[in-house]
C-alpha cells in the first residue's frame, strides 16, 4: 500500500511539473528604454574568475575566522567594492587595477591556506583594501542603454551571493577533514592568482 | 493506516495537483492594455515594485525600523505612507517633474549606511529620516504625475498602500528576528544598499543613472 501511495505521488509530481513547464507565450510585459541592466550586473561578477575566486576566498576566510568576522568581511566588502566602483565612475585613477585583483587572490588565498587568525580589524582592512580594486575594475562596465541602477542591483547581489557561497562552503571548517579541504581550497585560489598577476604582468 | 485514511490522502492529494494545475497552467494573458494601465490605484501599487530607488528607500527605511525595535516600527509604519502621500500631492500641484537623483539616492544610502551600522539611532532621528525621506520621494512621484498627466490621488494613494504593506511585513520580520545570525542577515543587506548608492552616486556623476 505505500508503494501505491508513492506512486500516486509520483504521477502527481509529474503532472504538475509538465503542466507548469509547459512553454507557451507571456507577452505580459513589454520592457522598453531602461528596462535591463539586472541581469548584465548579475551576470557580470560571475563573468570574471578572478573577481569570482577572491569572492569566494573571503567568505571562506570569514568563515574560518569565525564570529564576528564571518558577517563582517561580507558586509564590508560590498561597501568598499561600490566605493572603489564610485571612484572609477568619478574618473579617479587607480593604478594597477589588475595587478591588484590579482594579488587580493593571492593574499586572501594564503590567508585561507595558513588559517591566518589575524586581528578583525586587519582582516577588515586588508579586504576593503582589495576590495576597492575589485570595484574600480568590475563596477563601472555598464553597457550603453541600460539603468544604472538595476545594474548595480544586480552587481551587488551577485557578489554578496558569491561570499554566502564562500560562506557555506567554509561551514566544512567544523571537521578535521573539512579545515584540511578549506586550506586546500586557499591553495587553489593563491595559485589562480599568480596566474592572474602573471597575466597582468605579460 | 487503513483503507479510508489512504482514500481521503488520495482525494486530498487529487484536488491539490488539479488545483494547481488549473492555477499554474501557462496561456497568454492579454489582460493588460499596456496603454491604459492597471487603473490609477493599481498602477501606484506596482509603481513601487518598478521603481527601485523608492522601492529601496522603503525597504531601507523599514530594516531600521525594525532593527530598532517594535515602537520604531510602529512609527515608521504609520508616518511614512501618510507623509509619502502629502509629498505627492505636494508634488502633485508643481507644473513640470521635478527629480532630484542626489537626494534620491542619498535617501537609501545614509538609511542602509545606519542598517549596517546597527547602532541604534534615537526614535527622533529615525522619525526625522521617515519624515524628510518618505516627502521627498513622495514629492517626486507626485511632479512626475502632474508632468505626465498619470493618476492623481489614485495612484498616490496606491503607493502609500504599497509602502504600507512594504513596512509591515519587513518591519514585523525584522522585529520578530531574535537570533543572533538573523539580525547580521539585515545588516548585510543594509551593506548591500548602501553599496548600491555608492555606485549610483558614480552612474550619477557620470549620467547614466
Amino acid at each position: 500500500m505505500k508503494s501505491y501511495n508513492k506512486n500516486t505521488v509520483a504521477l502527481h509530481f509529474w503532472i504538475i511539473v509538465v503542466t507548469i513547464l509547459w512553454p507557451l507565450y507571456a507577452w505580459a510585459h513589454v520592457g522598453s528604454g531602461e528596462a535591463g541592466g539586472f541581469v548584465t550586473g548579475l551576470q557580470h561578477p560571475i563573468s570574471g574568475l578572478d573577481h569570482v575566486i577572491a569572492m569566494l576566498a573571503v567568505g571562506l576566510w570569514g568563515a574560518q575566522l569565525g564570529n564576528p568576522a564571518l558577517w563582517l568581511l561580507p558586509v564590508v566588502f560590498p561597501m568598499m567594492m561600490a566605493g572603489g566602483g564610485c571612484l572609477g565612475l568619478l574618473g579617479i585613477p587607480l593604478p594597477g587595477v589588475e595587478v591588484g585583483i590579482a594579488v587580493s587572490a593571492i593574499v586572501l588565498g594564503l590567508m585561507v591556506l595558513a588559517e591566518a587568525r589575524l586581528k578583525i580589524y586587519l582582516a577588515m582592512v586588508i579586504v576593503a583594501f582589495f576590495a576597492i580594486f575589485h570595484g574600480h575594475a568590475h563596477g563601472t562596465e555598464l553597457p550603453a542603454g541600460q539603468s544604472g541602477l538595476l545594474y548595480s542591483i544586480g552587481f551587488v547581489a551577485a557578489t554578496g551571493c558569491l561570499h554566502a557561497v564562500g560562506i557555506a562552503i567554509g561551514l566544512i571548517h567544523r571537521w578535521q577533514v573539512g579545515r584540511l579541504a578549506l586550506r586546500g581550497a586557499g591553495s587553489i585560489v593563491c595559485g589562480g592568482g599568480i596566474y592572474f598577476l602573471v597575466r597582468a604582468l605579460t | 493506516m487503513n483503507r479510508q485514511s489512504i482514500t481521503k490522502s488520495k482525494q486530498k492529494i487529487q484536488g491539490i495537483a488539479a488545483a494547481l494545475a488549473v492555477l499554474l497552467w501557462p496561456s497568454i494573458s492579454q489582460a493588460h492594455l499596456v496603454n491604459t494601465g492597471l487603473g490609477p490605484i493599481y498602477d501606484g501599487i506596482s509603481h513601487l515594485a518598478m521603481s527601485p530607488d523608492d522601492l529601496l528607500t522603503a525597504l531601507a527605511l523599514a530594516l531600521l525600523a525594525g532593527l530598532s525595535g517594535a515602537r520604531a516600527g510602529r512609527n515608521v509604519l504609520f508616518l511614512l505612507p501618510p507623509i509619502w502621500l502629502l509629498g505627492g500631492l505636494f508634488g502633485l500641484g508643481m507644473k513640470q517633474e521635478i527629480f532630484l537623483p542626489l537626494f534620491s539616492i542619498l535617501s537609501f544610502l545614509l538609511t542602509g549606511a545606519l542598517v549596517a551600522l546597527d547602532r541604534r539611532p534615537p526614535l527622533l532621528l529615525i522619525l526625522i529620516l521617515t519624515f524628510g525621506f518618505g516627502f521627498l520621494h513622495g514629492f517626486f512621484n507626485g511632479t512626475a504625475m502632474a508632468a505626465r498627466a498619470g493618476g492623481g490621488f489614485l495612484a498616490l494613494f496606491g503607493i502609500s498602500v504599497a509602502v504600507f504593506v512594504l513596512v509591515a511585513l519587513i518591519s514585523a520580520l525584522v522585529v520578530s528576528m531574535r537570533k543572533h545570525w538573523a539580525r547580521i542577515t539585515v545588516r548585510v543587506a543594509g551593506s548591500w544598499i548602501t553599496a548600491i548608492g555608492l555606485l549610483m552616486l558614480g552612474w550619477t556623476y557620470r549620467g547614466m543613472g
